[in-house]
């Protein structure tokens, strides 16, 4: 039976797991934290309909109970030598030995460390968060509160933050915030129905079938309200409540605005992960730091070497939709390989 | 100040036949990265100066960029030049040479509407 | 008068420079401001002259500072000028000692030989004869160098070489011309008359072997003296005008004058002493960057030629690398925002919307400048501990507030940025402070140097912070912490505060001392002097210093300027931050441990 080790048990990881073990061969995935799930056990609910983010999970858990999947937790490759049989030999940083006839990469993202827009004050002033720590206190159950507290009168969502910014280093679209701020924005809203929920944004990209609806929802049942213009910078009042500066480009003129919480929208960027596979593997990446594909219409899951595949965001930002889909496509991508029918 | 010009005015419609490109191409020509600007805002939110008075430095831009020249030359005059615009811009735009570039411009260009 | 005919291109040559050089002095000295003429004829006559004098022999002969900055240059340097200045005198004491008088026709010193056909009996003149041959082959270890390094200007550790213009191409001719034809005239008539030394005479007797030398001797003779006499006339066109320039620029200074923010007789006088020695395009960083056209050598060389373009004019990060390593002591950076004032003149800036305002009285105005916004976390930090310290203190710009003035004089617009410094300074002396607290160097220098505030002292937050800490009103406590200290352009050689930062961090983390660092600091590339680098250049400077900063493996970077921390911030994953952010964690630290002593007190009693 043909070997597949997988790195990085997120859904990408194990999804396509699910599809190549469906396939008769064994799978091995690598995961370096204590479980499986990646950034699926942070979130609360997806967009665009708000289902929990546990059915997603719990599905893969199921499914990856498997005679022919074995999970190993906690432990990451450290070295990889190509085997002299076709394939490759890997070792874990726990000295097992294992071999793979094909590698797939599924390290997934980092969200953008929000520190390094050091003018919008996160890690500087108590009240203001990332879409990561609001969709983490959501999932808790934990009730928004500002710093003192207090229920938030008002939330400032800021959109395209640590992406489209060349100050950042991230001149790409991160894809999933704006559909993730105006689903976090309604659950605010939902949760605090009279606080007001503010959205400054660049563009908003809902580019998904069910999307658009989702925004005007927003803006006739949940009030939020829309500012086209990019914060400069949040400052802080002896109160710690904030004031957030931007420029309504729509009506020309500057604005300032006092909010009690302030919520960043955090892009989507290359993580650790990806790029310490990227050494050991010797795999190109492309301008961004992602893992470069070999052709965005024929080869999405195809890496600059042989034998070693990609999936999941570790080739650039995608929706859960998305990831899943690809996942799958990995799989019968890396079938078609060890059956030698590729197309390619 | 008035935004909503409510008074009995000509129609302030851009009418791009009638733009001045002149001092636009100048620019451009010097400072090619101008063309990227997609008026996200945050220059003019951070602006020192416009903190203090009425001075939008991306609306000045982008009537630049429409060759509505009409007034630039006292516009262009209250820019501190602090730099704080060229430090936060998401395209790498070299604004603090803009502005420079439009002060020495104006004085070559005479940008006052013309009467019809 | 029995001056030989072949004498007069040297005569009129020497002549037609030093009235040229008189001349043109006088122009300049009428050109300076009244109080600096004043300042000139208070000094003249005191033990400044003196020390003029030596510093003139120390750096225009030994060139001591450009033979520190690189050796092999200085030497080259050296050997013309102190070997040339040595031939002069000795040729003098040779003519003095064989006439047995001072007064001899100044011809015959410079053409001893051709005067002087007995060859050398008494010791004196023998040594003397020696030390002149001597003299011409050190004189040709020099000549061999500049050659070589016009061709390959990397052996020199020199990346790039100055460009030449007409004029100077035909003044190097002649000055590489005068001591090789020095040589074959001197040999020749050695040769016939058995007059030179050990260098001179057996080129001479090798020569007289194979050719007529009686018919060759005057015209050797005047090659020798049309070099000198070509050398003479092309001076005042050439980059060799720095010779007398130099001179006279040492004598200036020393008595006290100084620049101007106009062009006048100053400026001309430093735009001529520059040797284009090139010394100043190495350490510029921009050549990082592939920036090759705009640095300090050609700005000079274009206003003399009046060839001034914004362009280069503006492409300058203002941060003093060049001034420091010039061998002249020029003030790069003073000349440059000066001819940027000219540039600039007629640009309309007008700050009428500017507003007065009651300041609220305090003993410390505390102004954080427009970076120090985008860089909140020194802002917090330095709002942290002044209220720890209980220091009764108004913080000047928390809201709405103009720029201190700086960027917008270092762009040119001088007369502008007053606009701005009145402004400010109203609401400063109104508030009744008697301490200036700033947090950005930028910010110190234009308070500490263009504002006018009598009896409110500035301190840059280094030096305050380190006032606190003597004082015990701020803890001071060890961080498990190694850090570089990156010194600022502005902070450094801007303003010398160099030890006051250091002193500070020492209470508090441990300090890796660095190659380059305080007045060889490498600037950030942040530099708002530059108006006209692009953002990727500028990423190639940051770059390259964060590579220096890396190999000493810190694990924080620590910096005295918000402009630098937002430049580095963006281009690597090591924490940089501000020694304000340092000393607020070592006293939240102390806060912690006392808190904890406390309770562990308690329990105790309990």
């Amino acid at each position: 039976m043909k070997q597949i080790v997988t790195i990085g048990g997120g859904i990408a990881g194990m999804e396509s797991s699910i599809t190549l073990a469906q396939r008769g061969y064994d799978v091995t995935i690598i995961e370096k934290d204590k479980n499986t799930g990646g950034k699926m056990n942070e979130w609360n609910v997806l967009f665009p309909n708000e289902r929990p983010a546990t059915e997603i999970t719990d599905y893969l858990y199921k499914k990856t109970n498997n005679k022919n999947i074995h999970i190993l937790t906690g432990t990451s490759i450290v070295k990889s030598t190509k085997s002299l049989t076709g394939g490759y030999s890997l070792m874990t940083d726990k000295n097992k030995k294992l071999h793979a006839d094909a590698v797939l990469i599924s390290t997934g993202f980092e969200p953008f460390d929000a520190s390094k827009k050091e003018e919008y004050g996160y890690s500087i002033y108590e009240n203001v968060i990332t879409s990561v720590d609001l969709e983490n206190m959501l999932r808790k159950g934990q009730p928004i509160l500002t710093s003192k507290g207090e229920k938030p009168k008002r939330i400032a969502f800021i959109h395209c933050v640590g992406s489209r910014d060349a100050k950042c280093g991230n001149k790409y679209c991160s894809r999933v915030c704006c559909v993730t701020g105006i689903k976090q924005a309604i659950e605010c809203s939902r949760q605090l129905p009279d606080s007001e929920m503010f959205c400054f944004y660049l563009d908003i990209r809902m580019f998904g079938l069910e999307w658009e609806k989702l925004y005007q929802r927003a803006q006739e049942e949940y009030n939020v309200q829309f500012i086209r213009g990019r914060m400069s910078e949040a400052c802080e009042n002896q109160d710690e409540s904030l004031i957030v500066k931007a420029e309504d480009t729509l009506s020309g003129l500057p604005l300032k605005m006092k909010v009690d919480l302030i919520v960043l929208l955090v892009g989507i960027t290359p993580g650790k992960g990806t790029s310490n596979m990227a050494s050991i593997f010797s795999l190109e990446r492309e301008e961004n730091g992602f893992l470069q594909i070999d052709d965005p219409h024929f080869g999405k899951n195809y890496s600059s070497k042989k034998g070693i595949f990609l999936t999941g965001t570790c080739v650039g930002p995608m929706t859960v939709d998305e990831t899943l889909e690809n996942a799958r496509s990995a799989a019968v991508e890396i079938d078609h390989y060890l059956t030698k029918k590729s197309i390619l | 100040m008035n935004p909503f010009g409510f008074e009995l005015l000509d129609s302030k419609r851009i009418d791009y036949e009638k733009s001045d490109t002149r001092l636009l191409n100048k620019v451009l020509e010097k400072e090619p990265s101008f063309k990227r600007c997609l008026s996200c805002g945050e220059c003019t939110a951070t602006c020192t100066a416009g903190s203090l008075t009425n001075f939008n430095i991306r609306k000045i831009n982008l009537m630049l960029r429409h060759g509505q020249t009409e007034g630039l030359e006292k516009e262009i005059s209250k820019c501190m030049l602090c730099g704080k615009c060229f430090l936060v811009c998401p395209r790498d735009i070299n604004l603090r040479n803009v502005i420079m570039l439009i002060k020495k411009g104006v004085l070559k260009y005479n940008t006052e509407k013309k009467k019809i | 008068m029995d001056i030989p005919f072949f004498a007069w291109p040297f005569l009129l040559g020497i002549i037609f420079i030093i009235v040229f050089f008189i001349v043109i002095s006088i122009i300049w000295f009428t050109g300076l401001s009244g109080i600096d003429r004043v300042r000139i004829r208070r000094n003249i006559f005191t033990v400044k002259t003196l020390q003029a004098t030596y510093e003139v022999f120390r750096e225009s002969l030994i060139h001591r500072k450009m033979y520190k900055k690189n050796p092999v240059l200085g030497y080259m340097h050296m050997s013309f000028a102190f070997g040339w200045f040595l031939l002069i005198v000795v040729g003098h004491i040779e003519a003095a000692v064989s006439y047995h008088t001072l007064n001899f026709p100044f011809w015959k010193s410079i053409f001893f030989r051709y005067a002087e056909t007995n060859p050398p009996v008494t010791f004196q003149a023998k040594a003397l004869s020696a030390a002149t041959d001597f003299l011409l082959i050190y004189i040709f270890s020099g000549i061999f160098l500049a050659i070589y390094k016009r061709f390959n200007s990397k052996a020199f550790g020199m990346k790039k070489t100055t460009h030449l213009k007409a004029g100077d191409r035909i003044a190097l001719l002649g000055l590489w011309l005068i001591f090789p034809s020095r040589y074959v005239c001197e040999s020749i008539t050695a040769g016939i008359y058995h007059n030179g030394s050990f260098f001179t005479q057996p080129t001479g007797n090798f020569l007289a072997s194979f050719f007529p030398l009686q018919s060759m001797e005057l015209a050797s003779w005047w090659v020798y003296s049309l070099s000198l006499g070509v050398f003479f006339f092309a001076l005042p066109v050439s980059r060799y005008m720095h010779i007398p320039v130099e001179i006279l620029l040492i004598f200036v200074r020393k008595y006290g004058v100084q620049l101007k923010k106009h062009v006048n007789g100053y400026t001309r006088i430093q735009t001529f002493a520059c040797s284009r020695c090139g010394v100043c395009l190495d350490s510029c960083q921009m050549l990082k960057a592939d920036i090759n056209n705009s640095q300090s050598v050609y700005f000079l060389k274009q206003i003399r030629g009046k060839k001034l373009n914004d362009e280069q004019l503006f492409n300058c990060l203002l941060c003093g690398r060049c001034q420091k390593d010039c061998p002249v002591g020029l003030d790069l950076n003073d000349l440059r925002i000066t001819q940027r004032i000219e540039s600039t003149k007629n640009y309309n800036s007008k700050y009428d919307y500017l507003k007065g305002g009651v300041s609220p009285h305090a003993d410390v105005v505390y102004f954080t400048g427009c970076m120090t916004h985008l860089t909140p976390s020194i802002k917090k930090a330095m709002l942290n501990i002044l209220d720890y310290a209980h220091i009764n203190y108004w913080f000047m710009d928390k809201d709405e507030a103009p720029c201190c003035g700086r960027p917008l004089m270092q762009a040119g617009q001088y007369e502008a940025a007053k606009k701005l410094i009145k402004n400010n300074t109203e609401k400063i002396l109104s508030s009744g402070a008697k301490t200036l607290l700033v947090s950005c160097p930028i910010c110190y220098q234009i308070f500490k140097e263009d504002y006018e505030l009598p009896g409110v002292k500035v301190m840059h937050h280094s030096e305050y912070l380190l006032n606190l800490v003597n004082q015990g009103l701020i803890p001071a406590i060890k961080l498990p912490i190694n850090a570089v200290y990156h010194d600022p352009c502005t902070l450094g050689r801007g303003s010398h505060i160099y030890e006051p930062p250091r002193e500070l961090l020492k209470n508090y983390l441990s300090l890796i001392p660095m190659k380059q660092e305080k007045e060889d600091a490498l600037c950030c590339g942040g530099s708002l002097g530059n108006i006209k680098i692009e953002m990727n250049e500028r990423k190639q400077i940051r770059d390259d210093v964060l590579n220096t900063f890396k190999s000493y493996n810190p694990d924080q970077i620590i910096t005295a300027c918000p402009l630098c921390k937002k430049t580095f911030a963006m281009g690597t994953n090591i924490e940089i931050h501000d020694l304000a952010e340092v000393v607020w964690k070592g006293i939240s630290r102390k806060k912690h441990l006392d808190n904890k002593s406390r309770e562990v007190e308690q329990i105790k009693v309990i």
